[in-house]
Formats: structure tokens, sequence, C-alpha cells
């Protein structure tokens, strides 16, 4: 009835998990209770849960992804915490059953579940506002995804309460992942998570991908397209492509794990390799598809605070595209060390670091950008200059890892370790938190608070530095990823200094945290509302939007006439707005209660399937068919906001703007 | 007056390359072997012809953001500017010429450090040869010639190569000895090649680069770079144990075990490397001068417990 399920898969023996436990039960029903006293629930789920409105699918996605973050980091720090004290002798207080599932949770979520969900998010917000859409091409479609990715991240944290997560790493490398060396259920609560969220993100590719195909405003050629777009767009491609790998990939392992086959073996004729080959065929893009948004975010910010036009916009088209379809042609240098031949190995370690030439040219190019620039030194941009020097170090480590001599001696040591973090925070999490920051206004109608912003930047800067430079030395030391304790004392002093660093960035969070606190206890002061639409002075069409925008972003679908359409018009005198024009009824879709329902299905079907509790596991399946079908079957999916209404809700932002020019 | 505070931070940066190399051993940057020797100036060549780009980014990063602060009106504003085929050849083209010179010894490298590739010193030295099975969670060192075999030691005549052949019974393993140079991976059912050679006496630690479960991190052995006269006391001394591996002992060396203590042992069967990598491919073993799949002779180790 419960197939594996029993009370001794409770960990109750493990007093950290138990703690934690209790922990996230009463802040549980702490928020559960808040939201019940101040009665809050209707709005929840008729505003946010049910919405396809993809400002509110942005919000829920960034929320999902700060969670993740904590989640994540907490992880993270336990395992910084292990390794400064498991040294000589001293095992540590992790061992290693529990220390293992902690730097596989770690990677998986942080990846999946933070940096996916926050891309998705800054996608969700701005995409359809930068090209001057309504909506995405299929609202609901971005509603399901949202929910896929929230019950996939559930069914991660419920393998902390119940059972295990898997032990393999972030990657889950067979034959370790099999069945004959990884018998419980870790193994299985990844592949689930990993093939559950899988849907949300394909399906999130799919939808951005014929966004901006098909609905960017008249006259927005491709060469007119916002750079954040453009990035987007690129971005999407690589999903669309390459998440269908990691699919398969996993889905073969699954078939080893759940009905004995030999994919992956080590006998029967399987091919660990050819694991290894499949996962970082997606694996490799899957870092593209994180940074390149990233790349986005600061070929926005950049120009906009240096009050200048981006340098080089064409040749930032052209590096972009060209970084997708190389991203492609290296996933080999993921295991060099495989013994695959020299020819086959200078192939891949030549073609990763042409890589590197674009992705240089895009650097210059937000140098040139504030070059003979008047630079507004906005948190924004503390983040962007740290990005731009903490990424050009993390490029160089890469290149060093990219020549396979080389990688012969770095391959899988914390000198890996050390080139990836500072890549993915210097780039990816710089990236995201400097678009957080400046897109903040037009998502929530007020600025987030500055000065916090620039403590969390300067405490995540150094932290970062303390925490990953030390592991850059370690690698030199021959020290490699994912031990558990140690006993070499040239090591113990470098992992004192990188559980500093951990500090500093727990510190650099708790900035972040309050800096959200500060902003919305502070969000009514006139200095903080965003009654303009544009509080930086921006250049594409976002700007000219109500902040927040209208639930159908633009009455009048705007013209566009060059690159930056909103500098444009801002500079000839255009309203893209064309207030007091002949409003029109406004086409949109319904809210639905189908990605909900198909997100708990999902989840029911994950548990269940972890678990060997087959009718249950139907029971999950056929319902997210059904909930699909029956959705798809509905005739009533959406409503038109009356002129009227249109004309009101725009009178209403022109005479606050008017308001506040006569100011 | 540029000159003086050039030598100024030239001598700053001895300095403090000299405090980091006395504070902390960089084992990859301190080889005692011609492979990591090899490493160890592609390495450094590498990082100098991309430091040339490097550190003018970073510099620049900082000047700009600097100089155009709103703040500072004496600097040039041009609001409009945005384009420069000037400045697009020289940020594609800089780094092009970089890319293209690491292109090439990236290449050259490939080759010349190709792990599978006999060592120079092997034209008159007679290399010694040695078979290597990673096991969980410990080290098997199999010496086909000497007889012998060894678990989490492993004991190397001075300037003498050393020929390894690689495998697993059990999970994916990397076989590393910092010290010495390149690492490559032990797959069960496959034989991976690796040629290394200690240049001075010494105890090197060896470990697992690549994560294989619970026991991983005791996962590790002593290479033990030794004289020749010594090297063959070593032998005699592990000839003098009383243990033996066969198809009786194997399995209980081979079933999981944590923080595995040195073993030695008198006598090994012959053949038991192949048979080990030969019981994942139906008993056949890809021969390593023609390529082909040739079937292992089956010897006492038949009886050997299979884990399938």
């Amino acid at each position: 009835m419960l197939g594996r399920l029993s009370f001794s898969a409770l960990p109750l023996d493990v007093p950290i998990v138990v703690g934690t436990f209790i922990g996230v039960c009463i802040i549980g029903i702490a928020v559960l209770g808040l939201i019940t006293y101040y009665g809050k629930w209707g709005y929840l789920w008729k505003e946010w849960f049910t919405s396809v409105d993809h400002k509110r699918l942005a919000v829920m996605y960034i929320v999902l992804a700060l969670v993740a973050l904590a989640r994540g980091f907490a992880d993270a720090i336990m395992m910084r915490t292990q390794l400064a004290l498991a040294y000589a002798g001293n095992p540590g207080y992790l061992p290693p059953h529990h220390y293992d599932q902690i730097f596989s949770a770690h990677g998986t979520i942080m990846i999946f579940f933070l940096a996916m969900a926050f891309m998705t998010g800054l996608f969700n917000f701005i995409v359809p506002l930068q090209i001057g859409a309504r909506d995405v091409a299929f609202p609901f479609l971005n509603n399901l995804s949202f929910w896929m990715t929230a019950a996939a991240f559930i069914l991660v944290n419920v393998s902390l309460f119940i059972g295990e997560f898997s032990q393999c790493g972030w990657l889950a490398y067979p034959p370790l992942s099999e069945t004959q060396f990884s018998p419980g259920v870790g193994v299985d609560y990844y592949i689930w998570a990993i093939q559950i969220s899988g849907v949300g993100t394909l399906l999130t590719g799919v939808n951005f991908f014929v966004t901006i195909v098909k609905m960017r405003a008249p006259g927005m050629s491709w060469m007119k397209m916002p750079v954040f777009t453009w990035t987007a767009f690129c971005s999407s491609i690589l999903i669309m492509v390459s998440f269908p790998v990691l699919t398969v990939a996993v889905a073969l392992l699954g078939l080893d794990r759940y009905f004995g086959m030999h994919f992956f073996t080590n006998d029967g004729g399987g091919n660990q390799m050819m694991y290894l080959n499949l996962i970082w065929a997606w694996g490799h893009p899957e870092v593209y598809i994180l940074v390149i948004p990233a790349f986005g975010v600061f070929s926005e910010v950049v120009p906009a605070f240096s009050g200048k036009p981006l340098f080089g916009y064409n040749t930032m088209v052209y590096a972009t595209c060209s970084i997708m379809v190389l991203s492609f042609l290296v996933w080999a240098h993921h295991f060099f060390t495989m013994g695959a031949g020299p020819d086959v190995n200078a192939f891949f370690g030549i073609a990763t670091m042409i890589i590197s030439i674009p992705t240089g040219v895009k650097l210059f190019n937000w140098l040139f950008t504030m070059y003979k620039g008047r630079i507004r030194f906005h948190a924004c941009m503390y983040w962007a200059v740290g990005f731009m020097v903490t990424f050009t170090i993390g490029g160089m480590t890469g290149v060093m890892m990219a020549i396979p001599g080389s990688d012969f001696v770095l391959h899988n040591s914390l000198f890996l370790i050390a080139h990836f973090h500072n890549v993915i925070i210097g780039g990816v999490y710089f990236g995201y938190i400097c678009g957080m920051n400046f897109w903040a206004p037009k998502v929530l109608g007020f600025k987030l608070n500055e000065a916090w912003s620039k403590r969390a930047f300067w405490l995540w800067l150094v932290g970062f530095y303390f925490a990953f430079m030390p592991l850059y030395v370690l690698g030199f030391e021959g020290m490699t990823r994912r031990m558990n304790h140690y006993d070499n004392p040239a090591w113990y002093p470098w992992m004192l200094v990188a559980e500093v660093g951990a500090v500093l960035i727990l510190l650099g969070i708790a900035c972040q945290l309050i800096q959200l606190y500060v902003s919305i206890r502070d969000c009514n002061l006139p200095e903080n509302r965003d009654v303009s639409g544009d509080p930086w002075n921006g250049r594409t069409l976002e700007w000219s939007t109500s902040s927040p925008p209208p639930v159908y972003n633009f009455a009048i679908v705007p013209h566009v006439h060059s690159i930056d359409a909103f500098m444009h018009d801002k500079e000839n005198g255009i309203d893209t707005r064309q207030a007091g024009a002949q409003y029109q009824a406004i086409h949109m879709p319904k809210n639905t209660v189908a990605g909900v329902a198909a997100g708990l299905f999902a989840l029911i079907f994950g548990f269940a399937a972890v678990w060997y509790i087959w009718w249950l596991a139907v029971v999950g399946l056929v319902g997210v068919i059904a909930t699909v079908i029956a959705r798809s079957a509905n005739k009533d999916v959406d409503f038109y906001i009356p002129a009227e209404e249109v004309a009101r809700i725009e009178n209403e932002h022109t005479r606050k703007l008017m308001a506040q020019a006569a100011e | 007056m540029k000159n003086k505070l050039l030598a100024r931070l030239a001598r700053l940066g001895g300095l403090s390359s000299a405090l980091l190399l006395a504070g902390c051993e960089l084992d990859v940057l301190d080889p005692k072997g011609p492979v990591g020797e090899g490493v160890k100036s592609l390495i450094t060549t590498s990082v100098i012809a991309m430091l040339i780009v490097v550190v003018p980014t970073i510099i620049l990063s900082l000047v700009f953001a600097w100089h155009y602060r709103q703040s500072n009106t004496s600097a040039e504003y041009l609001p409009k500017w945005s384009h420069s085929n000037k400045i697009e050849v020289v940020i594609w083209g800089v780094p092009s010429l970089i890319i293209l010179f690491l292109a090439v010894i990236t290449y050259q490298t490939c080759h010349s450090l190709d792990p599978y590739k006999p060592l120079e010193a092997e034209a008159n030295t007679k290399p010694l040869h040695v078979q290597v099975v990673a096991l969980d969670w410990k080290w098997l060192f199999i010496y086909p010639e000497q007889g012998i075999a060894t678990v989490n030691q492993l004991a190397m005549p001075v300037n003498t190569p050393v020929d390894f052949d690689i495998t697993s019974d059990s999970v994916m393993n990397s076989f590393f000895i910092p010290r010495l140079g390149s690492m490559i991976y032990a797959m069960a059912g496959m034989q991976t090649q690796l040629h290394l050679m200690a240049s001075e006496p010494g105890d090197f630690a060896g470990e697992s680069a690549n994560y294989s479960g619970r026991g991983f991190s005791d996962m590790r052995f002593h290479a033990l770079a030794m004289g020749n006269d010594e090297f063959n006391a070593w032998v005699e001394k592990v000839r003098s144990s009383s243990e033996e591996l066969d198809g009786q002992t194997y399995p209980k060396l081979a079933a999981p075990s944590e923080a595995n203590p040195v073993e030695y042992f008198a006598h090994v069967e012959p053949g038991m490397f192949n048979t080990i990598v030969a019981k994942y491919n139906n008993g056949m073993i890809m021969d390593k001068s023609t390529g082909k799949m040739i079937q292992v002779q089956q010897s006492a180790m038949s009886d050997m417990n299979m884990k399938e």
C-alpha cells in the first residue's frame, strides 16, 4: 500500500534534520497563520496562484528563487563549517551520509531552483514589456511552468524530512547513482525533481521563444530588439535544444533504476561515459542559459546609468549568438580525463577557449559604454562593476581549465569549484541581483533601498573573494572536491579563510533581506514611489508604462522606430503611450486553477514514484494529464477589459504624470 | 619616474609571490616529475598570455568607472557615442590573437602531455609496469612483473618511468598524484593508461579525484619514490608478507571498506587485472596493441565472486 515508505524513513536519529524540521514547521505555521489572520487566502489564490499574468508569475518565481537561495546557502555554509572542523582526525559534525546529501542538494537547488527560477522570473517580468506585448504567447503554460518548478522544489525539500536525498553529486554520475551502489530513495528524489522541473523549464523556453518571435511590437525588427530580450531569446533556444537531452539522460538512468535496464551500469553492456556525454551536452549549454541573461541585464543597466547607448549593439548581438552556438560544441571539456585521446581533447579545448573571445568582447562593450559617459553610482552599478572585475578572473581560470594539459591536474579539484562559483556568483548571481534592483520599481511601484543593497554588495564581493580565492590555492595544493574530512595541515588555514568568506556572504544575504524589509516598510515615502514609471531615465519600452504596469501592459501597442525605442521617443517628443487616444477593449486570458492542480498532481506523482507507491503514482500521472486535457477543452478562457475601464486606468496614470510634472 | 614605479611594482610582485610560495606548498606547481613540470610550464605560459588581456580589462573597468563618475564634470561626456570601428577591431583582434596562441600550445601539449604517450625516458630506461584497480574505497596496485600487489601504497624507483594501466571494480574514480602530474579516470570494464615518473625521492600523497561514495575521503594512498636498491628491498618486504591475492582472497579485499590500511600481498595470481576488466565485458578485454577484443584466459579466477 505504501511501497517502500515506512516510519524508518523519517530521519529521527539526525538531530540537525529534526531541528530543521521543527524550525520549518514553526515558520510554516506562522506564515500560514498570518495569512489566515489577515484573511489573505482569497487574495493569494485569485490574484497570484491562479494568475496567468506574466508580471505576477515573475514575482512568484523570484520569491521561489529566494527561498531556494536560503535552502541552498544553508547547505553551503554547513559544508564550509564541516571542512573548517574536520581536520586531523576530527570527523566534524556531518558524517559522510549527511554531508554527501548536502553537497548534492546544494548544487541541485542552486542551479535548478535558485538560478533557473530567478532567470525565469526576470524573463517573465521584462521580456513582454520590452517588446511591447500584452502577455506571453501562452499564458496558461506560463502558470503551469511555475507550478511544475514549485512542485519539483517541494519534492527536493520533502526528501530532507522523509527518506534521504541523492548522495551522488548534483549530476548523479553513474554507476554510483545506479541501484547497485545507491539503493536508497535519494537518487529517485533527484530524478523526479529534475524531470518535473524540466517540464516547467522546457515549457518556459518554448513560451519565450514564441513570444519573442511572434509578439514584438510593430517596427521592432530583430536588430532593434533590446539586448536583454536578445539574451532571453538565445537562452530560450538553448533551453529548447538542451533540456530534452537532460530529460532523456535522466530518464535512461531512471529506466536503469526502476526496470533493471543497463544503459549506464557497469555490467550488462552499460556505458557510464555515455551518461557523462549526455548530461554535459545539456550541462554546458545550461551554464550559458544562466549567464547569457545576466549579460543581458548588464547590457541594460550599464547604458542606463552611464547615460549613453550600449557600445557596439551589433557586436553584442553577434557575440551573444555565437556564444549560444559554441556552447553546444564544448561539452567534453568536463571529462578530458576520461582518456579520449589528444585530438578529441584538443578540439574541445580549443572550442572552449574560442568562447572566451565573444565573452571578452562583451566585457569590452560594457567598458566602452562607461567610457565618456556620466555614470550614476546607483547600487546597480556596484553590482555591475563588481561583476566585470570578478567575472574577468573567472573567465581566465576557465580558459586555464579548458587547456586539457592543465585540466589533467586541475580537474575535479577545488580550483574547479572556485572557478565555477567565480562565474556563477560573480556573473549569474550578481547579474540577477543587479536586475532585481534595476527593475524592482517597475515590478513593485517603489524603489528598493539603495544603502542596504550597497552593503549587501560589499559583503557579497569581499565574502566571495574570501570564500573562493582560498579554493583556487587549495586546488593547486591537490585538494579535490566533495571531501568530507582531511588531514593535510597545509589545507587547514585556507579552509578557515573560506569559512570566514561564507560568513561574510551570510551577512550579505542578511543585508538583502533587510533591504527587502526596509524597502517594503518605506514603500510609501514619496522619494521611493515610482510615479513616472521611468525612475532611471530608461531606454527601452518597459519604462514607458506605469509602475507597476496595468494588467494589459500597453493600452495602445507602441510603434518602435529604433534601438532603445523609449529613449528615441523621449528625445523626439513622441508620447510612447499615446495618452488620450481612442482606447479599445483589450482581450485578456482568464485565471486558471489548472496550473496549481497539475503541479499538485505532479508532486503526488513524484513522491509516489520515489516510494514505489504505484496506485498513487497512477493517480498523480493521470491527474496531470487529465488536468491539462480538461484545461485544453475549456473554451471559457478569456475575457475583455472594456474600453472605458482601459480609459479610466490610462487617464488616471496620465493625471499622475501631469501632477508630477507640475511639481 | 615611471621606470622607478615599475621596478618597485615588480619587486612587490616578486615579494608577494615569494610569500605565497613560502606560506603554502602548491603541490601542483612544485612538481617532482617530468609530467608535472610540463603541466606547470603550460599553466604558467597560458596564465601570462591571458594576463595581457585580463589585467587591462580589470584596470580599465575600475578606471573608467571612477573617471566617468557623475560628479566628475571635467570628464568628457558623449551621450550619443556608441560605435567605433577601431575599438571593435582591437577588442575582437587582441583576444583572438591570444586565443590563437593558446590554441597552438593547446594542440601541442595535448599531444606532448597525452597521458597515454610513453615518456621520453623510456627510450633508455625500462619502465616499471603497475596495474591499478580502484575499489570501494581503496587502491589496489598490482606489480605484474614482480608478481606482488599492495593496497594504498605505491612504490616506484626514482627516475624510472612508470606505466600505469588503470581500471575500477566499482564506481568511477580518478587516479591522481598531484606532485607527479596528470590524473586519469578509473572506470569499470575499461582500461585507461597513464605514464608518470618521479625525478626525486619522496612520499607523495595520492588520492581519488572523483567522488565515489561514502568512503571517498579516505581513499588515499602514499606514492613512495625511492632509489633502486630501496625499491628492491621494498619488493622483498612485500614478498615476505603472508598474504596472497587470488580468486579466494580477492572478493574479501574488494568488499567495501573505509580508511583501509596498507596491505601487502606476497603473491598475486597472474592475469588478475585482465580478469577484473573482463568480467564487465563478457570475459573479453581490449588488446592494447591492436584495439581488438580478445578472450581472457580463464584461470582459477573464474570462480571469483562476480559482482553481477
